[in-house]
């Protein structure tokens, strides 16, 4: 069996004295696309950023291709382990400036070539390299914080909800930049969505959170079909809200 | 010691107390319900300053360096103590202004005595000192305030920026220099109107002593360049200690919302 992308063992943490995450256990193989589903509070994002650290998880509990993720160097880990937020929080300035900022944290200065490489990654034509941040709309600001995550070359993608604030169109084509950005380069994505039609389109795997703890995992069509019956299903018609 | 009160002086604070009473007249027929306020708030001046002029009498007569030393440490725990206060929302915020305005406090005042503008006597030092650490706690609970205020603000910026592999301290960079501004603003805006609004405290205290507005002006000048010697210390200080308070050794924000 090939070594897992991520493995999480019985992971639990708390935040001020309550429980958020309770002995989760999670696999994700090289190259898969695995969705977190839950309600909100269910401890989806807490999830998400113990896997680049963001918040620390307890040592042993996660692996990256078999090492303890607490015993890599933070900030080489969140280069390997790229994540898009909900809101792209884009720097001031221009799109380029914000495309360069990771590899300039790392020494390296990014050359237009490889600007416009980035650009096209995340479906945005070469001449949006000189726009100020500030006139894009949310779609494409959401497309730059792909391709500002990608300039560091992961191996990995968290995505924390990216298409939620974005309208039906802008959110397809954001699915579809980091679909073919899975083909393209082999990434492994891990993505907390709530949107089922996401999930159906995208996820290899899903993982149902409820209350911190994994309540369903498996294959989405297997979960969400017409005759399930499991949690997800149930999540999904709006009755574990 | 009371025999020595000039009493010609106190008749002229009891004369000047008619403007405390007219402002309390004033309150109470424009129902401000400020009178007892603007009354006890007379009466702590009164006692408060009475008490530090004898206090200040005893140490300019013994004039020795521990008990100046000792004076300077009270007034600088007093300071870190009420802008501590003022940080509400920056962990550790006592500690912080502490260490914030006795770093300025101390390099600034240790400057002017190595470059012997002033002498390290009490009857120089203390009033130099007052200026120094009352200036320095305004610059600390200034920058404290505004660091905490950019990095709540900014708190998706700063996480977008540490998730590409920034420290804490690349993350919040462009914020931090905002707040440093506005903790040195105020002294930089004052020193370039200085004299032509007001005449600051100093020099129309020099003037109303006798001395002559040339001298006034001299003491005046190095005041200013001294607060703004103080202020930047002081806010370096402050924006150094207190962004770090907002992240852990493995470089992760800490805020209570997350």
């Amino acid at each position: 069996m090939t070594t897992p992308r991520f493995q999480v063992q019985n992971l639990s943490l708390e935040r001020n004295g309550r429980p958020v995450l309770r002995n989760v256990n999670m696999m994700v193989a090289v190259g898969e696309i695995v969705c977190l589903l839950g309600p909100s509070g269910s401890g989806k994002s807490s999830l998400l950023r113990c896997l680049n650290r963001l918040t620390e998880p307890p040592p042993q509990t996660i692996f990256l291709n078999a090492q303890d993720i607490t015993t890599i160097d933070v900030l080489a880990l969140r280069r390997r382990v790229g994540m898009v937020f909900q809101k792209p929080a884009l720097f001031p300035g221009t799109v380029a400036d914000n495309i360069a900022y990771g590899p300039q944290l790392d020494g390296r200065t990014l050359t237009s070539d490889e600007i416009i490489e980035l650009l096209t990654l995340a479906d945005l034509p070469p001449d949006y390299a000189q726009r100020l941040t500030s006139e894009l709309s949310g779609g494409e600001a959401q497309r730059v914080s792909i391709a500002r995550t990608l300039s560091n070359h992961p191996d990995s993608l968290l995505l924390d909800e990216p298409t939620s604030a974005l309208d039906p169109a802008a959110r397809r084509h954001v699915r579809e930049t980091i679909e073919k950005l899975r083909q393209e380069l082999g990434l492994t994505v891990i993505w907390v969505t709530h949107y089922m039609e996401e999930v159906l389109e995208v996820a290899d795997r899903v993982y149902l959170l409820l209350d911190g703890r994994i309540a369903d995992e498996g294959d989405p069509e297997h979960l969400l079909g017409p005759e399930s019956h499991h949690k997800t299903a149930e999540f999904a018609a709006g009755h574990l809200e | 010691m009371l025999e020595n009160f000039p009493l010609d002086q106190l008749s002229r604070i009891v004369a000047a107390l008619a403007l405390v009473f007219l402002a309390a007249i004033i309150s109470r027929w424009q129902k401000l319900d400020l009178e007892k306020d603007i009354l006890t708030a007379s009466v702590r001046a009164f006692i408060q300053l009475i008490a530090i002029g004898y206090a200040l009498t005893l140490i300019f007569a013994i004039d020795n360096p521990p008990a100046i030393l000792f004076l300077l440490t009270v007034m600088t725990l007093i300071a870190g103590y009420t802008s501590g206060k003022r940080g509400r929302g920056v962990p550790h915020s006592g500690r912080v202004a502490l260490m914030s305005i006795s770093f300025g406090a101390a390099l600034t005042l240790g400057l002017l005595v190595a470059l012997g503008v002033f002498k390290f006597s009490a009857q120089q030092i203390i009033p130099i000192a007052g200026m120094v650490i009352g200036n320095s706690m305004n610059v600390c609970s200034l920058v404290m305030g505004r660091v905490r205020d950019e990095v709540n603000g900014r708190a998706p910026e700063i996480e977008a920026a540490l998730a590409l592999g920034a420290t804490g301290r690349q993350a919040s960079h462009p914020y931090l220099r905002a707040a440093l501004h506005a903790g040195m603003t105020p002294i930089v805006d004052s020193t370039k109107t200085v004299g032509l609004i007001q005449l600051p405290g100093a020099m129309t205290g020099m003037i109303l002593a006798g001395a002559s507005p040339l001298e006034a002006v001299q003491l005046q000048i190095i005041v200013m360049y001294m607060l703004i010697g103080a202020a930047a210390f002081t806010g370096l200080a402050a924006v150094w200690l207190t962004y770090r308070q907002f992240f852990t050794a493995n470089q992760q924000l800490v805020l209570p919302s997350l």
